[in-house]
């Protein structure tokens, strides 16, 4: 069939001016306002203006979001009750990595006094080094940075960490000690 | 997805029975709800019982898309001619002035053009358009050009179109008589013919009968 007598030659083919002549000779507004679809790329004032509105509305919402998260959300997530060390495997100054709950990053348990121990996340909050403990000066040091934080509390000291260690809650039983939950840093 | 180049639109303005199925099926179309995109038009209804199916034509050089100055109507390379694009049309009518065919109305309650855009939803996946598929007598057909010459043999499909000088040639096909002379239809040809059943010329541009 040929391409004269074919109405399907309508197909597949780009739009046609009314002259029907060649699109070199035409003005030059008809390639900047095409009628085909595909070479259509222009962007109207209303679907620019659309778009800027409802992406800074998203931020604008996420912002607020992320406040209301800080002031109502839960601090601390219970995921159970773990056993994690024995009282006396553990020496006073000492320190033990665990999982809590499993499969988490580390976590670091530290026996600072004879009845006192401590459990923070072993990732350092700057760039997630892990953290060394310095019981003897009651800090945490993360050698990456030259970044401290303190050992009772978990909170940053110096260097560039801005944000507390997420802390482990523990519970010590009948010479066992337990993590009962993870206390999520403050942004 | 573009429409497959096998499957082709034909209208036969002489099957219609005017049982308005086609803007019942059309209305049902989840792309616009409640809103027929086809028209059913009335040749002389003092004189006739004859309608006809308004289906868009999708030309290869759609004029509402000329007129457009809001450059909302757009041609998709299948060449179908899609409804106006939400955002950028500002409901002036210029698309309704202009078409020669009297396709495309204006939704003043939405201040939208919506016009026919041969149920692309479906027709680009293959299935036929909604009037297509539910016209009793296939006035309104979606179908390979052989199934066509097979069930029509006293016809044959003409898609080139005369208006005074402006030729223009669409994706959807008319059926006219098959021993016909055409290779065109020739729309304003019978401009100063008085319609059926009248004697007088409704000389709608106040001008001599030549």
């Amino acid at each position: 069939m040929s391409q004269k007598d074919s109405p399907s030659a309508v197909t597949g083919t780009p739009s046609v001016p009314p002259d029907r002549g060649v699109p070199e000779e035409q003005p030059r507004w008809r390639r900047d306002f095409p009628i085909d679809w595909a070479e259509d790329d222009y962007v109207s004032r209303r679907e620019l203006v659309k778009f800027i509105v409802l992406t800074s509305g998203a931020f604008a919402v996420g912002q607020v979001w992320i406040a209301l998260r800080g002031f109502f959300g839960h601090r601390e997530v219970a995921t159970g009750r773990v056993p994690v060390a024995g009282v006396d495997e553990m020496e006073v100054g000492s320190a033990k990595t665990f999982e809590y709950p499993k499969g988490s990053s580390p976590r670091l348990l530290i026996r600072t006094g004879p009845r006192a121990f401590v459990a923070y996340d072993q990732q350092c909050t700057h760039l997630q080094c892990p953290v060394v403990p310095a019981v003897a000066e009651g800090k945490l040091h993360c050698p990456c940075h030259n970044g401290w934080f303190d050992l009772q509390s978990g909170r940053p000291l110096s260097g560039p960490p801005r944000r507390s260690l997420p802390r482990v809650s523990l519970d010590v039983v009948d010479g066992t000690v337990y993590a009962t939950g993870v206390e999520n840093s403050e942004s | 997805m573009p429409v497959p180049e096998k499957l082709e639109f034909f209208v036969d303005p002489g099957r219609c029975i005017g049982c308005q199925s086609c803007i019942q099926a059309c209305t049902e179309c989840d792309t616009h709800k409640g809103q027929s995109m086809i028209q059913l038009d009335f040749i002389d209804r003092a004189g006739s019982t004859q309608t006809v199916p308004v289906v868009c034509m999708h030309c290869d050089s759609p004029t509402c898309a000329e007129v457009c100055p809001a450059d909302a109507i757009k041609r998709t390379e299948d060449g179908v001619v899609q409804t106006a694009r939400k955002p950028r049309c500002i409901a002036c009518n210029n698309c309704v002035l202009a078409c020669p065919f009297g396709v495309p109305k204006m939704s003043t309650k939405m201040n939208l053009m919506m016009k026919c855009d041969m149920c692309y939803d479906r027709t680009s996946v293959g299935l036929k358009p909604m009037c297509a598929s539910v016209c009793p007598s296939q006035a309104l057909a979606f179908g390979t050009r052989e199934e066509m010459a097979r069930l029509r043999p006293n016809a044959k499909p003409i898609n080139t179109f005369q208006f005074g000088a402006q030729t223009i040639r669409t994706k959807v096909n008319v059926m006219v008589p098959k021993d016909g002379p055409d290779e065109h239809v020739d729309v304003t040809a019978a401009m100063y013919e008085p319609a059926i059943g009248h004697d007088i010329l409704d000389d709608v541009f106040g001008e001599e009968q030549s």
